[in-house]
């Protein structure tokens, strides 16, 4: 663990720390952002934008080639993405409104033939004098090797201004999220609330080429916006959650990455992200699998007690052993399955509301209030204790066999 | 056209267009069914499957190979419906959590295992090597009926071909139930079809197309056929026979008219060399696409004038 201590504190060399605050800076940017994409319904634009950037990277390393240059540097090679990346978010949109084909077709389309068309381009640049050494390949699944302090100082800045974007933009970018048409209504323009999301994502796109690749940079947007998800119900608390499970998993990713060769910081830094998406999905509360599933349980031995206290009021035999165990686990009955005091007085009072409800039913035709019955509700929480009176007198006392 | 075509270039453009074909004849349903990104999520998962076989077997025979992609796609599409069954996630993030996280396993297991003596990494997976699927052995067109020249022929060949026809026979075979499904759900369970049962059926030919597909032709041209010759289709008519037959067309000629340009393209324009043949029908799809947004006949939305906005 020395290594990956020393890296996780920014001990572990220059380099390795610029990578590591860059990438958290990157995953707060991505989660954050990615975030209302995922509760718009749109996570996988993000994959049509990140595989559209791939021609822009190749057409500016040859148009930077033919002015003279090297063609190999950073903020060029962005800058062309970025501008083929917009093309193809704006191609996707379009197909989207001016033809039949759903949001679906048109982002697998869009990211086939743009990816396709970046290979061609690749293609061409590996049969260029200058292209052999040109590394294009490295934007596909990222690569830190050789990642200058102007290169970190692009992810930070680049990433710091996304999340100043995101936070002037919250208000409006949740309301298109949840009702893009309670928000037209509104006033707000949801077409430039779109595109400004899609902005948003498509620089969180741009800024994470290097660092993650085009391949993967999608995981850095969906990821954990689904994760935070679970942890809460309230769209900015998720934002906010989104941004820091992104900080952890960037951070984190690139200190394992650099504490033993040959693990390349992209694919890590999914993969945390994937693990603690794997953690939420089992143990978040109230969401998570184990707490529904304790839920379920839980709701499981009423219904069960219930029903045996039902029987036990009617005197009828009870078979269920599930149902048993339970009576017998809460003192409700003796191990040979006679009733005890208690479960005498609790299945009487069970029998007793069972006959309040019926009541209730016949005065009130109010389908709120005897909507409510389920069996488990205590009729206590629904009614006042004087209307509990007043069914009460409905059923009156015990009537002498033979009439008086 | 004498023999140096039939030697470099008859085998693959035909192993494309069988390719071509396998992929985009189930890409038409899925396209009715708002599925489409599911190819490209399987295309995704076939490289952590690939790497697995390759871990666990220590060859790159096809075989195995196969196996582990084909694998690996169950894989993907049960853990898909997992997480949005047990998380209650809207699939398409469901999708892009599931394929993003085995893909950046793929690539971990890749770099971390000793693979640099075989040829396997991700720039394969990705573009396949079509151009590399040569038939050494013809010398001429009078190969088709030489035996021995036959028997040489490279392997992805026949192979392409018989998963393309399975996938024609089974396009006609279930063309009722696949047809009703994909339009009206709640009929075709109305009148007790096995909804569910033709959906996984649907995923898993998709399943076995790309896989195929996969190792001749790389991943690009796999989604790319799901996706781009349906789609064009789609905007030409109204008819589903009519689409299936037209997405056909598209992906043939995307098939052979990509390879011809990647071939001979640069060629023409007097430079040297050649470029990637999978990037190339990626791209002549998109380009048959886009005519089809701006002309095709029922490019339109129902109720709309074609090339109307939405209301």
């Amino acid at each position: 663990m020395g290594p990956f201590l020393e890296a996780l504190t920014f001990q572990a060399g220059y380099n390795a720390a610029l990578v590591a605050i860059g990438a958290a800076l990157l995953g707060f940017a991505a989660g954050a952002g990615g975030s209302f994409l995922f509760l718009r319904k749109r996570a996988l634009v993000s994959d049509a934008v990140a595989h559209a950037t791939l021609p822009g990277v190749g057409i500016a390393f040859i148009v930077m080639v033919a002015l003279g240059g090297d063609g190999r540097s950073l903020w060029g090679l962005l800058i062309g993405s970025a501008v083929s990346a917009w093309i193809g978010l704006l191609a996707v949109e379009w197909m989207v409104r001016r033809t039949r084909l759903s949001e679906d077709a048109a982002i697998g389309a869009i990211l086939s033939v743009f990816f396709g068309l970046g290979i061609v381009l690749l293609t061409i640049i590996q049969g260029m004098s200058r292209g052999r050494q040109a590394g294009l390949e490295d934007f596909l699944l990222g690569s830190t090797a050789g990642m200058l302090f102007q290169d970190a100082m692009l992810i930070a800045g680049g990433g710091a201004l996304v999340v100043a974007a995101i936070w002037l933009l919250r208000r409006p970018m949740t309301l298109v999220a949840f009702d893009p048409a309670f928000a037209a209504a509104r006033g707000v323009n949801v077409r430039r609330v779109d595109l400004a999301m899609m902005g948003l994502v498509l620089a969180v796109t741009v800024i994470g080429l290097k660092l993650v690749g085009l391949i993967l940079i999608v995981a850095l947007l969906i990821i954990p916006p689904v994760t935070a998800r679970f942890w809460s119900q309230r769209a900015e608390t998720v934002v906010w959650t989104a941004g820091c499970i992104g900080a952890v998993s960037g951070w984190v990713g690139a200190a394992l990455s650099a504490s033993a060769p040959a693990l390349p910081t992209g694919p890590i830094i999914v993969l945390v992200a994937a693990g603690l998406f794997a953690l939420s999905l089992l143990f978040a509360p109230v969401r998570g699998v184990a707490a529904s599933l304790m839920a379920r349980r839980a709701f499981q031995r009423r219904v069960h007690r219930r029903q045996g206290l039902l029987a036990l009021s009617r005197a009828e035999p009870i078979h269920d052993p599930l149902t048993l165990r339970i009576l017998r686990r809460e003192d409700l009955i003796r191990p040979d399955g006679v009733a005890t005091d208690t479960g005498r007085a609790a299945a009487a009072k069970v029998a007793r509301d069972e006959r309040r409800w019926s009541i209730a039913r016949q005065l009130h035709h109010d389908t709120a209030l005897t909507g409510r019955y389920d069996g488990l509700t205590p009729i206590e929480q629904v009614f006042t204790p004087d209307e509990i009176t007043h069914f009460d007198a409905a059923i009156g006392g015990p009537n002498l066999a033979g009439g008086t | 056209m004498g023999a140096e075509f039939v030697q470099f270039s008859l085998t693959p453009i035909l192993i494309g267009i069988f390719a071509a074909i396998a992929c985009a004849l189930p890409g038409n349903f899925l396209i009715l069914r708002r599925q489409a990104l599911i190819g490209d999520a399987i295309s995704h998962v076939v490289l952590p499957g690939i790497v697995v076989a390759f871990l666990v077997t220590g060859t790159t025979a096809t075989g195995p190979m196969l196996l582990g992609a084909a694998g690996a796609a169950l894989v993907a599409v049960v853990l898909i419906e997992t997480v949005r069954r047990l998380g209650k996630i809207e699939p398409g993030a469901a999708m892009g959590v599931v394929f993003t996280a085995l893909f950046a396993g793929g690539v971990l297991l890749l770099e971390q295992s000793d693979t640099s003596s075989v040829h396997l990494d991700v720039e394969h997976a990705l573009m396949g090597n079509l151009e590399q699927l040569i038939w050494l052995r013809a010398d001429g067109w009078g190969s088709l009926v030489d035996p021995v020249a036959l028997a040489a022929l490279p392997p992805e060949l026949p192979r392409m071909a018989i998963v393309a026809v399975i996938i024609m026979v089974l396009t006609v075979l279930f063309w009722r139930p696949l047809k009703l499904t994909s339009f009206d759900e709640g009929f075709a369970r109305a009148i007790g079809l096995p909804v569910n049962v033709i959906a996984l059926g649907l995923v898993a030919t998709a399943a076995a197309a790309a896989v195929a597909a996969f190792d001749a032709v790389g991943s690009i041209i796999v989604i790319a056929m799901f996706i781009c010759p349906p789609a064009a289709a789609r905007l030409m008519t109204n008819r589903l026979s009519m689409q299936v037959a037209w997405s056909i067309a598209f992906a043939v000629l995307s098939a052979v008219l990509g390879y011809v340009l990647a071939g001979y393209g640069p060629i023409w324009l007097g430079a040297a060399g050649s470029v990637s043949a999978a990037g190339m029908v990626a791209a002549i799809s998109g380009v048959i696409l886009l005519l089809a947004c701006l002309f095709g006949p029922a490019r339109g939305r129902v109720g709309v004038a074609a090339g109307g906005e939405a209301p």
